[in-house]
């Protein structure tokens, strides 16, 4: 009666066994593939090292009135735009100017490229109920699997540094925009779509007039979710060599140095309230016809 | 202009749901929507539709909620697809057409007015308005100059620029209405546009399209549960409920030959002296002919007030086209025609 209190178990030999010959597998796939994916991945690569140059070697000046001119067009809010540039202010005096810029280029990055693939994505889930069925469960992987799991492949695949990081970041920044899309284009409603086709529209002009705009608020929410997740991975992207903020966060942590982990993590904050901030005012403003109803 | 077609419906069918195809037999050999529905499952919404809306004129399908109304007019764009049956729109039948030969009879033969108004929230009035002719593909210039043509002529002029959620439901309509219009298509499909609108507005809306309706001379499909807007507008109605079509004719057909109980439940609410004319009501002219005529498709109601204003009792009905006296009619009879129920 040993199996009542004891759980049946695999074969401690035989688990091992299957453990190296996993890895082993694995080790194989990335010794034959790992240069071919490696190049794959480099026009990703060269993106992230342009856009951080850019935000590194602009002059200081030039990027804060850059910040501050598309936080105003974006918002038309002096009061986010003031706020905006005041945290910039503080991050730079707090000598985080730097960090700050490597984080922004590669949250840039990682939203572009979120976006770029899973808008489309959104877009096929809520045409194709099949696609639906097959993505929403690795949507659910995505964002349950602790992201320290995932790491190890693409660490394995592609070593430390910009773009494991990249892929880290948008494996758990993506999920957001692809389920609102798909959710915004599935509550778009069917009066809309009837009148669509009694006017002989195509599927492409359905999405193009009808499907997108009026699902824009939706997809303006997951374009924000999408940002702040992306920050929210800089500190664990910091593990496998991404630049920027988390690095000292991370320093802080192994050698107890208090308040420079604070300094780092409020600059994050920081930045996250800008970027909050001013998508959520501009999404509101994209549906400024709204707002005014007849009485 | 386009010219006018006429659409011709030809023992129609529609059967919501699964098995529809299979069940099409039994219902062709009787069983009735209850059966259908008992036994199978299975909705019944349109039986053996037969009806001819001639070019150019007005077609008002009415029914109670349920009756098939709305399912039947989505038949003749296709919106809805049937289960057995025939839809020939200028002798094309709609049924049978491919995926893009559908399309391109949506965006040029026909138009459609929708019940909410389905107006894009995103989009000024003038770029709701050029909507169907964005679809067409016509380029910008064009399609702002007629789309303003049309604004102008329900009366938005000035609006162009507000968005549908800044107008009242009746604009709001008008705006569906010139969408519609500027397609220039020969098929207008009205379905129930002017239900949510107000009794003032709705009506000021009927006589927008009453006089519309005399230059631009299109099919017009109109889907109505109100009968008084059905014999308004209505060159031919025809009155539809379970998905049958229980009896079709003019206004005056309607109202002086209900087809049965339950449409003669109906007409007894209605204002009878605006719809029966005075050739209906008329006797032979008998003696002397009155000095006062009307013409013979003149309404009770005119009748009535002219009698008032000139002091008369009897007047003279003469043929609308060749102005010779037909008959005459007394007061009398004017009043026994207004207030009969069920006579004539």
């Amino acid at each position: 009666m040993d199996w009542l209190t004891k759980f049946p178990q695999m074969d401690g030999a035989l688990l091992r066994e299957l453990n190296k010959s996993i890895d082993g597998a694995f080790r194989g796939f990335t010794r034959a593939w790992g240069d071919t994916i490696e190049a794959f991945f480099e026009p990703l690569r060269l993106f992230l090292v342009h856009s951080e140059q850019f935000m590194t070697r602009t002059p200081w000046i030039v990027i804060f009135l850059l910040i501050v001119a598309i936080s105003w067009f974006c918002t038309r809010n002096w009061r986010i735009t003031l706020g905006g540039a005041v945290i910039l202010l503080l991050i730079g005096y707090f000598g985080m100017w730097e960090d700050t810029m490597k984080t922004i280029s590669m949250i840039f990055v990682c939203t572009v490229i979120s976006l770029v693939v899973g808008i489309p994505l959104g877009i096929a889930m809520a045409r194709w109920n099949r696609m639906q069925a097959i993505v929403n469960p690795i949507l659910d992987v995505m964002q349950t699997l602790p992201s320290f799991v995932y790491l190890i492949p693409v660490v394995m695949l592609l070593g430390i540094g910009k773009v494991p990081g990249l892929i880290a970041v948008v494996i758990y920044a993506m999920p957001p925009i692809i389920r609102l899309t798909n959710l915004g284009i599935r509550l778009v409603d069917r009066d809309m779509l009837e009148a669509a086709d009694a006017f002989g529209s195509s599927s492409w002009q359905k999405l193009k007039n009808v499907q997108l705009p009026l699902a824009l608020p939706t997809i303006m929410a997951g374009i924000n979710q999408t940002i702040m997740m992306a920050l929210a991975m800089v500190v664990i992207a910091s593990m496998i060599g991404v630049q920027g903020l988390g690095q000292p966060v991370l320093r802080a942590i192994s050698n107890q140095y208090f308040s420079l982990g604070m300094f780092n993590g409020f600059a994050i904050v920081g930045i996250a309230i800008i970027f909050d901030r001013v998508s959520q005012a501009f999404g509101k403003r994209l549906q400024k016809h709204s707002e005014v109803v007849h009485g | 202009m386009a010219e006018p077609i006429g659409i011709e419906i030809r023992s129609l069918y529609k059967i919501f749901g699964p098995e529809a195809a299979v069940l099409m037999p039994k219902v062709r050999d009787g069983m009735t929507k209850a059966e259908l529905n008992e036994r199978h499952g299975h909705v019944l919404g349109l039986n053996n539709i037969n009806l001819t809306m001639p070019a150019g004129r007005i077609q008002v399908i009415m029914g109670l909620s349920g009756s098939g109304k709305s399912t039947l007019i989505r038949h003749v764009n296709r919106l809805i697809d049937p289960t057995a049956g025939e839809v020939l729109a200028g002798g094309a039948d709609v049924v049978k057409m491919p995926p893009e030969a559908l399309r391109e009879f949506r965006r040029h033969k026909t138009a459609m007015v929708f019940q909410k108004f389905a107006l894009l929230p995103n989009r000024t009035v003038l770029e709701n308005t050029a909507y169907g002719l964005e679809i067409q593909g016509i380029d910008r210039g064009r399609r702002t100059d007629t789309a303003m043509r049309w604004i102008e002529r329900v009366g938005l002029k000035g609006f162009e620029k507000k968005y549908p959620n800044q107008l009242s439901g009746g604009m709001q309509q008008r705006v569906g209405l010139a969408r519609a219009l500027s397609n220039d298509a020969p098929i207008l499909l009205m379905d129930e546009a002017y239900s949510a609108l107000d009794p003032l507005i709705r009506v000021d809306m009927q006589t927008v399209l009453l006089d519309l309706q005399k230059e631009i001379r299109k099919t017009v499909v109109f889907i109505t549960h109100d009968l008084d807007e059905a014999l308004r507008l209505g060159d031919a109605i025809a009155i539809l409920r379970d998905g049958e079509i229980i009896q079709q004719g003019s206004s005056q057909d309607i109202v002086l030959r209900p087809a049965d109980a339950y449409i003669e439940s109906f007409v007894r609410e209605v204002n009878r002296g605006r719809v029966i004319r005075a050739d209906a009501a008329m006797e032979p002219v008998s003696g002397e002919a009155p000095e006062v005529s009307v013409t013979g498709d003149a309404s009770l109601e005119d009748v009535a007030r002219l009698m008032a204003d000139r002091r008369v009792t009897r007047v003279t009905v003469i043929d609308p086209a060749s102005g010779g006296p037909v008959g005459m009619l007394a007061m009398e009879s004017v009043m026994a025609a207004m207030t009969n129920r069920g006579g004539y």
